[in-house]
């Protein structure tokens, strides 16, 4: 096996946990946790895919760089959010999904 | 050329300067930005119906390491209804976020957040590069959500919160579509892309994209965060979100089946897009029909409305692509956009003037206004007209031409549906217009200013006048529309 066939083996585990996170998990701040997870395997099998015929090729490092801000930028307001609703509600968890958490 | 600059950067050194600028004179830049802004869309409308699509290659870098910018007929009439609406909210809003009546932090908050999305917009509206487009939406999503959250009470915070975990889901999707893109093809440039020798993954990845974006517009099943996000936002806020954001999500889907990847468009998915669509009509209407509260009663229309649009992708792509009801279908589908856009605005800040005087949005607290505010009570009326879609507005010009394709292809079912989503929609907004303009008012209610009733009353009319001056937007449209949708009826 390859190195590159190990980096995209790996990014597309990193998604599939995320995306488990992502439905599976209530407490939001595990939902943002598996936001990223995917996030960071897109990139990493992005990078893997990149870097075809040995030459790596520089556009989806910059694709992966500003994916990387913009990931970070909405994690940052998602994290905002559920800290003024904790702080407003009192919990952390959507309204709708309490029961039974 | 410098339009397109322009639209992209005044918003946003408006957004910088109101955060950096001490009070007045940050609010002054704003409304500078605004005007200015609102100039170029004009400006830029004018040069692309005299001189076709206007090309930019941002830094003098070509495609596929660089990227381009154009401004088509399909980008500059949605620009400039923008342009209109957001000059219309913010008129309204100067009054609504005043300091002392909003509080500090929705009086902060909101021009950076409307500025920043009017940049989204523009940018998700003339660009032509997915990686781009992947960036103007997510900052589009980033500032509406920051404009749901804005009052900062519980309910609008889970209403922003339950709209970002669809967002972050379909901006990871889309995303993982463009990395596909890029891995078979190397480029993300749409008109490289769509000449592009066809591979294995281009499918997988369309489905990606096309998931993700759904869930932006919020097409039913992906609708449910939208009800409590736009009716928990103030009115001017409800009016930029209801009216802008959806359409551009939609504007990607558009340029991803008929500009990137037509030869991808085969009948089953596209059937199946459309199906959604009716589903959505339905289920929307529905709901609306069952609201107590004004607000929601127009969210939920805002879900049906939705519907419509998705109805273009089989009548325009797939086997009916380059056939004589196309262009129709196409041209008919943006005409519904761009008349629910103004229209849909001039509604939700009419609900706010409402709202305000009747001290609330329940149906039976706004009952006899229309003696109070002949003119709000209008603007609703006059609103209702396009979302119905009666003539001579717009969205009865848009309706026709995408009835006119459908009976034209034999696919009479989407006809069916436009029929029915009309009646329903004449139902769920008779509630509120009986209400309105019903006797016997409850205290005696203080109406808006009138110049402040008039900014929904203009918007309305904007709708009304799309179809009267048809001809005039249908001439823009056929600028640089994708060959897909070439030939006229």
């Amino acid at each position: 096996m390859s190195a590159l066939t190990l980096y995209a083996l790996t990014g597309s585990a990193a998604i599939g946990i995320g995306f488990y996170g992502l439905i599976a998990a209530r407490h939001l701040l595990r939902r943002i946790v598996a936001f990223n997870l995917i996030g960071s395997g897109l990139f990493l099998f992005f990078g893997a895919t990149g870097a075809r015929g040995g030459a790596a090729d520089p556009v989806p490092q910059a694709l992966i760089i500003t994916g990387i801000v913009v990931a970070l930028s909405a994690s940052a307001l998602a994290v905002g959010l559920l800290v003024a609703h904790a702080r407003v509600a009192g919990r952390v968890v959507l309204p709708e999904e309490e029961d039974g958490g | 050329m410098s339009f397109l600059v322009a639209l992209l950067v005044l918003p946003l050194a408006g957004a910088l300067a109101i955060v950096a600028l001490p009070g007045q004179a940050g609010r002054a830049a704003a409304f500078s930005a605004i005007a200015a802004t609102a100039a170029a869309a004009v400006a830029l409308a004018a040069s692309v119906s005299s001189q076709g699509v206007l090309r930019l290659e941002v830094g003098g870098w070509a495609p596929p390491l660089g990227i381009a910018l154009a401004a088509d007929g399909l980008g500059v009439t949605l620009i400039v209804m923008t342009a209109t609406v957001m000059a219309g909210v913010s008129l309204v809003a100067r009054g609504t976020f005043a300091p002392e009546l909003a509080g500090d932090r929705a009086a902060f908050g909101f021009w950076p957040l409307m500025l920043l999305l009017w940049s989204a917009l523009n940018v998700v509206f003339l660009s032509r590069d997915l990686f781009n487009l992947y960036v103007g939406i997510e900052l589009l999503s980033l500032a509406a959500i920051g404009l749901v959250a804005i009052d900062g009470k519980a309910a609008a915070l889970a209403a922003a919160i339950r709209y970002i975990v669809f967002a972050l889901a379909g901006s990871l999707l889309y995303l993982a579509g463009v990395v596909l893109i890029y891995a078979s093809h190397g480029t993300l440039d749409i008109d490289l892309v769509a000449v592009r020798t066809p591979s294995a993954p281009d499918g997988l990845a369309l489905a990606l994209m096309t998931a993700g974006l759904m869930a932006k517009t919020a097409l039913f099943p992906f609708h449910v965060w939208l009800p409590p996000a736009h009716a928990g936002a103030p009115a001017p806020a409800s009016a930029l979100l209801s009216g802008l954001v959806p359409k551009a999500s939609f504007v990607i889907l558009m340029r991803l089946w008929f500009d990137a990847m037509p030869d991808r468009a085969s009948d089953g998915p596209l059937v199946l897009i459309a199906l959604l669509g009716t589903a959505a009509v339905i289920w929307g209407s529905l709901a609306a029909l069952a609201q107590e509260r004004l607000k929601l009663i127009v969210a939920y229309s805002t879900v049906a409305q939705i519907g419509y649009l998705f109805l273009v992708f089989p009548l325009a792509g797939g086997t009916s692509a380059g056939l004589p009801w196309a262009a129709g279908a196409w041209t008919g589908a943006v005409f519904l956009a761009l008349s629910h856009g103004l229209a849909k605005a001039g509604m939700f800040l009419a609900v706010g003037h409402c709202m305000a005087a009747a001290g609330g949005d329940r149906l039976s607290a706004v009952r006899g206004l229309a003696k109070v505010m002949p003119m709000t009570a209008f603007a609703f009326a006059l609103s209702a007209v396009t979302l119905v879609g009666l003539p001579p507005s717009g969205g009865f010009t848009g309706k026709y031409l995408v009835m006119t394709a459908a009976f034209a292809s034999g696919q009479w079912l989407w006809a069916l549906v436009i029929a029915v989503g009309g009646l329903l929609a004449a139902a769920y907004l008779y509630r509120p217009l009986a209400m309105l303009f019903g006797r016997g008012a409850g205290a005696s209610p203080v109406p808006p200013s009138r110049a402040r009733q008039a900014v929904p009353l203009l918007l309305a009319g904007a709708s009304v006048a799309l179809g009267i001056a048809s001809a005039g937007a249908y001439g823009i449209l056929e600028i640089g529309r994708p060959p897909a949708a070439e030939e006229g009826l």
